[in-house]
This record gives C-alpha cells, structure tokens and sequence, in this order.
C-alpha cells in the first residue's frame, strides 16, 4: 500500500460521524457572503441593497485572474452590504441577503439525476468553472480555474483526485464519495478534458474502505480513473504529499504541482464541478460535517454557502456544555472560531467542537533536542531550529533553512513531547521572510 | 447571538500527541532495570548504596537549585535528575564513598546541567561531566574496582581488583605478552552476563543491550548511535588486531570489557547532547568510537568511553550546522 515515505503522524481518527448520511440543512433567515471568500482577490459586488435575487443567480464578480466569482445562494432581498466578522474574527465586507422562499434560476437543473453526456472543449468547460464560482474545496478555497489553466510549455500528465481526508474527525468528502461517487467521477472526466490528460487517480486512505469498494467498482465504467489505496498518515491530503505517494514525483521546493505534470482537486471541487457543467449550478452549497467528542448527535449537512454556522450546530443537538473551542476545519489545520456566528463558506470542510479538556495548549517546556519534529516533518526541514531561530528574530536564515517549504501541517507541534509551539514561530518567520522575498522583488 | 461559554482560540494544531518528556525520561528509567538488577547481582549492598545515594542527591539538587538559586518552577518529576543520578551511578565503582557520590551529583547536576538553564540546555552529558570530574579529583577512589560476587555484602571495605582493560593496560606497559595477560580476564562468556571489575553499571553487556533493544522499541533512542560506535570500535580494534593479534586484543574483547556499551545506548545516546538527524548520529558515534579506541590503545588512561563522549558532545552544534535533512522536494525527481 503506498504513502508518502518521509515524515507524517498518525492522530486519533475519531470519524464518529462516517456512518451519518448527507442530510439538507433547513434554510437559514440570512445568509452573509463575505467578498475575500477564496484565496486571492475579493470579489466585486454586483448587487445593490434592496435588489431581489434568486439563488444560483451572480451577486460579485472575480476581480482578477486569482479571483473567483460569488453566487446568491438563497433567494431573497440584499439587505445590505458591510463588513462583518469572518471566521478570523475580523471584519471584513460582506453582502447579506434575507431568506424569502427557495427560487432557484430556470437555467439551473436542480434534479438529482445523474447527467453524463455534455460534449465540450476544454476550453469552454475551464470557462464555465470560471463561471460557476468554483474553488478548492479542500479548504484552501483556491480558484480551480486557476490550476486548470497550465502555463506555457508545462504539460499536465496527471489528474489526482484527492479523497484521502486526512484530518481526523471530518467526514465530509467521505460521504461524498459514497452518495455522489458517480458525479465525482463525472466530475473527474470533465477535469480530464479540461486538462487534456488521459489519466487520473483518485486517492483514497485505507480507513474509508467502503468508500474505496464504491469508487473501485464505478472505475470500471470509466476508462482512465482508477483509485490508489493509500496508508492511512496524516498529511496524505497535502498536495505535494498526496503527489508523491501516488506517482513517486517530487514537486521541487517553491515550485507547483504542474512542474511535475501533475495537478490535484479535491473530490469536492470534483463534485462542484460535474453541477457547474452538467447541472449549470454554481458553488453555492457544500457539505459540512458537524462532529465533536462529546456530541451526542453528528452530521454531515448540506449547506448554504453563508449559512451562519451556529444553526449548523443547533441542528446537530447545539453546543455540549463542556465545549472549550469550536474549529472551522479539521483540530490539525482548522481555525478556532472566536465566535460561533460567522458564516460557512467554500472552504468550511467541517466544525469540530472540542470539549475544554482538550482545548487548552500544554505548557511549553524546554527543548531536550529529541529530533521527533524532524522526524514527522514531511518536508524534511528541522522545526526545532526554525523555533529558535524565530525566537531570536533570525528571519534570513529561516529563509536559507527553508521555512517557505512549510505547509503548516502542525505534525512537528503535534508531536512535541515538549509541547512546543514549534508552528507559531514557524508561521511568524514564514510571515516575515515573505515580507522580505516581496520588498526583494520591488 | 453569542455564545454562552467563552471559547478558546489559539492556532492549530489543535491536538497534541501523548508524548511527553516526563514518559521519555521514565522510559529510560525502566530500560535501565536490567543492567541494576545485574549489578545487584554482582556488587550486592555497594550498588544499591551507591545508586540510592547518586539519585538523591542528583534530585535534591534540583529541586533545590530550582526553588532558590534559578526561583523556576520545579522540573523535578519530568525524571531527568533521576535519570542523571542513575547514569552518574552507572559510571563510578561501587564502593565509592558518599561524599563523593555527592559530590559528583552537585558537579552534574549544578555545573553540567543547571548552570546552562537546565534539561535541554546543556551542551555536555551531565552524568559525564560529575563521573570525569570526580575520576580526576579522586583518581584512586575512582580507580578502584570491586571484585564480582566476593564483595556482594561489603560496601565500603570490599575486596577489589583490576578491570580487564586495566589488567591489559598494565600488562603491556610492563611488557607482559598478551597471551598471558589474557588468562588473567574473565572469559567472554562471563564478560558478556557481567562477572567482571568495573564501574556498577558497566558490567553486563547482555542487560544493556535488552534495555537498548526496549528504548530503541520505544522510540526512544534509534539505532544509529549505538552502532555506529559499536561497529567503529570492532572495526578498528578489528585492523589493529590482524596486524598484530600478539600485540592487540581482540575486538570482541574490547566490545565487551569497559563502558563501552553503557556508553553507546544510554550515554552517548542522550539526546540533548547528540546530533539530531540521523547521518550527524552516525557521524558522531563513529568520533566516540575512534576517540575510546584512541585513548584505549595510545593513550595513558584504560578507558577512554566517558572522554570520548564529552569530546563528540562539543562537536555536535557544528554537526548540526553541516548535516541537514534530506529536503523534500530538494531535487527533481521523476517517475
């Protein structure tokens, strides 16, 4: 069975909510679309406050090339447009539109049957992805156009979809595969056209055994996608991780998957983008899972983009009364809310409740030099030294120890027996070498 | 609305493993087992004094140079001043009076340890630093080795005798063939369980490597450093002994006799005092091979395994500057 060889760690799993069905979520009263919703520019608004809009219907326009178009995700009145807490817990612009019934566009083919026979040149379905407001479902939120588009003299090779879902507790993409197999598998070909690649993979870890019988068995109606079963290590689902466990390549330092011949999408972003070409349907729902130790009730729901995500938890049962954090995310690279009523958006994979016991970091205590961060570290740099090195503010030479290689996978903090807080130096010095390599380049 | 408990907020990860340094510490305490109970065996009342007494004193000074000279939070129970205090007994003969012992644990504890800001901050093997500085102040204490069995009920007044590689040593400066010297050590087999001269913990080749086998099992330490040290003294003494067999032991017999092996798994093996990447360790337990080998042959000490560690132990931060991780990503691979 393959996996990536150097580094990794193996966290509890805790997937308590892998046997709970996608359920529809209820609609909510208002729903809040920030403009900054995917990674790069924000988008533009195209809508005014009082207009009417229907769900599926452009309310902000990309702004760039790294950009991506937003879509109403209910029907209803633009209440207004102003900034708003985001998950980060700063306020930032956001469109917010009241609930009023459920009218969708006519263009849109809101049925559940499974459409397969859309004849278009790769071109036009980048173009239409474009269109539809799709990005990296993962949680990075990435226009996807953006990696269909190779550069000149590059070459995609490959198509890797990743189903491997890593971070314990999450479900989402599991589920997926499960009830949407088929569409993802759509959506896969369509990404292949979009490439011009004759192969792909998609990436399963071994922990979602139903979930790779599922896929194996539809492969056979699709010539060219066959799933790689992959050992269960976190972090499998990094790209360049996922990209060396399954084809050997190695993505060289500061360089992109394409440089390989290779390109990776979720099996969500897979999924979104068989409804943005076979169903005309824009990124405007995603599937979230809600789950935590001591939940007693876990899901996985259908949701509005924007939906504020404490009715996500109230519908799973509400808040236990020993909840200490609230992650948007997965608890390895997820983001603790400051506060429980900022919308989901593209990227919210899952909300893990975390009970006060385990919320607390552990006191950081000296380095006794165990080697354990370098051991994890799937990108072979030494965590211990790039803490002391961000301690003392030495910014040029975490630049030549090569923080930049850094994915943020929180393996070396994980593993510290020392507790360390060996990723928040290492994220300080990221920050700041950046802000060197750009004042650089000027 | 607003949430009722106040959450936490901090950066992720937001889940930490089981280690902890205290486990490591206590893991190594365990590994050590065997060898004690060997010399329970064979030094009786001395070990078990000697032992007591280093632990003690080890931990005491911890605590108390922790709550009145650094005013810190006490690091006492993460199990590091009770691993130096069984390593710094490991090291010394088993008749060593107390005040020694003593005094060796303020020398390893206080200097080597504490003065550098504590575990994790000391360049040098604390256990080491108390066990060479208490064989130069009191070289003739620290010299004289307690016979196996015969002295199992006396501490202080027990019968010693030579170590085999003193009985070598001597030997050969006085001109006496190897052949002949060789009667006089106890034969392999009896080395190999521990029926030998030498410093309490020292002795059993075979208790050390059960409890090297259980760290390496326990992830504590790798293997790199004690065989790379193991392999580099076979390998030399190995040359030197086809080139004169009449002149030079046998590699099995340097293996066996000294601290050598104390020293390859549980000393030099200390990881705030060795190398952090794997080809550093094997680069370092090479160095403590050949410096032993050097001391042990050309040299005017019988042992030379506690200098050859603290020599290493200086060349670590240089190791670590040169040798890195293999880089993911550091060269194009394809297919």
């Amino acid at each position: 069975m393959k996996t990536f060889p150097r580094g990794g760690v193996h966290p509890p799993e805790n997937k308590k909510a892998s046997g709970s069905p996608i359920e529809v979520l209820p609609l909510p009263k208002v729903v809040c679309i920030h403009l900054a919703h995917h990674l790069g520019a924000p988008a533009e608004p195209v809508v005014a406050k009082g207009d009417a809009v229907k769900a599926g219907q452009l309310i902000a326009r990309s702004t760039g090339f790294v950009s991506a178009n937003l879509h109403a995700p209910v029907s209803g009145t633009v209440q207004k447009i102003e900034p708003a807490p985001d998950s980060s817990g700063y306020k930032r612009t956001a469109i917010f539109i009241e609930v009023q019934g459920d009218e969708w566009l006519e263009t849109i083919d809101r049925t559940t049957d499974v459409i397969n026979s859309k004849e278009m040149s790769s071109a036009d379905i980048i173009n239409r992805i474009t269109q539809m407001g799709i990005v990296g479902l993962g949680g990075a939120t990435f226009p996807s156009h953006v990696k269909l588009t190779i550069p000149k003299g590059k070459k995609a090779e490959i198509l890797i979809i990743n189903g491997v879902e890593c971070e314990p507790y999450l479900t989402s993409d599991h589920r997926l595969m499960l009830e949407k197999g088929e569409e993802i598998l759509i959506g896969a070909q369509l990404l292949m056209k979009a490439l011009q690649v004759n192969q792909a993979v998609v990436g399963i870890e071994n922990n979602k055994p139903d979930a790779i019988r599922h896929l194996t068995e539809l492969c056979n109606r699709f010539p060219g996608i066959r799933v790689e079963v992959l050992k269960v290590k976190y972090p499998q689902g990094g790209e360049k991780q996922l990209i060396k466990a399954i084809t050997g390549r190695e993505v060289p330092s500061g360089k992109l998957p394409i440089d390989v011949g290779v390109v990776v999408h979720n099996v969500g972003t897979a999924f979104a983008v068989y409804e943005a070409i076979n169903k005309n349907k824009p990124l405007v729902e995603r599937v979230v899972t809600v789950t935590g130790k001591t939940m007693n009730r876990t899901a996985n729901y259908l949701v509005r983009i924007g939906t504020p995500i404490n009715e996500l938890i109230e519908a799973a049962g509400g808040l236990p009364s020993d909840t200490g954090k609230v992650i948007s995310g997965g608890p390895m690279m997820g983001r603790a809310l400051p506060m429980i009523d900022v919308p989901v958006t593209k990227g919210t994979s899952g909300i893990v409740m975390m009970p006060v016991s385990e919320s607390n970091r552990r006191t950081s205590l000296n380095c006794i030099r165990c080697s354990r961060c370098n051991s994890v570290c799937p990108m072979g740099l030494e965590p211990y030294l790039l803490m002391s090195l961000g301690e003392a503010k030495r910014w040029d030479d975490m630049e030549i120890a090569k923080v930049m290689d850094c994915m943020e996978c929180g393996s070396c903090s994980y593993t510290c027996p020392s507790g360390r807080p060996l990723l928040d130096y290492i994220r300080l010095g990221k920050t700041s070498v950046n802000r060197i390599i750009r004042s650089r380049s000027k | 609305m607003s949430a009722t408990n106040l959450l936490t907020v901090s950066y992720s990860p937001h889940l930490s493993g089981t280690e902890s340094v205290q486990k490591i510490m206590y893991r190594v305490l365990i590994a050590m087992i065997p060898a004690f109970a060997v010399s329970l065996i064979f030094f009786g009342l001395g070990a078990l004094v000697v032992t007591s007494i280093a632990v003690v004193s080890c931990m005491a000074f911890e605590y108390l140079i922790n709550r009145f000279m650094l005013k810190a939070e006490s690091t006492l129970w993460d199990g590091s001043a009770a691993v130096t205090g069984v390593l710094l007994a490991f090291n010394v003969p088993s008749n060593l009076p107390v005040w020694m012992i003593i005094i060796g644990s303020l020398v390893a504890i206080g200097v080597a340890k504490m003065s550098f800001g504590g575990l994790g901050k000391n360049p040098f093997n604390p256990a080491l630093v108390g066990r060479v500085f208490l064989l130069i102040s009191f070289p003739v204490q620290m010299t004289s080795w307690p016979k196996a069995i015969e002295s199992r009920l006396a501490y202080l007044d027990a019968t010693t005798g030579a170590t085999p590689l003193a009985i070598l040593k001597e030997g050969i400066k006085n001109g006496q063939p190897l052949s002949e010297l060789m009667k006089e050590i106890p034969g392999y087999a009896q080395m190999f369980i521990g029926n030998m001269g030498g410093s309490l913990g020292e002795i059993s080749a075979l208790a050390l490597i059960i409890g090297g086998l259980y760290l390496i099992y326990k992830k504590v330490i790798t293997w790199h450093i004690p065989v790379s040290i193991l392999a580099t003294v076979g390998l030399f003494t190995g040359i030197l002994w086809m080139i004169d067999p009449g002149k030079y032991a046998d590699p099995l017999f340097h293996l066996l006799a000294g601290g050598i092996i104390l020293g390859a798994i549980f000393m030099a093996t200390d990881m705030v005092t060795s190398p952090m990447t794997p080809v550093g360790q094997l680069i370092f337990g090479a160095g403590i091979g050949l410096i032993t080998c050097l001391i042990r042959i050309f040299g005017s000490f019988p042992e030379g395994v506690s200098f050859a560690i603290l020599i290493m132990n200086a060349f670590v931060p240089l190791i670590d500057k040169y040798v890195k991780p293999k880089r993911f990503g550091e060269e194009l691979k394809n297919g």
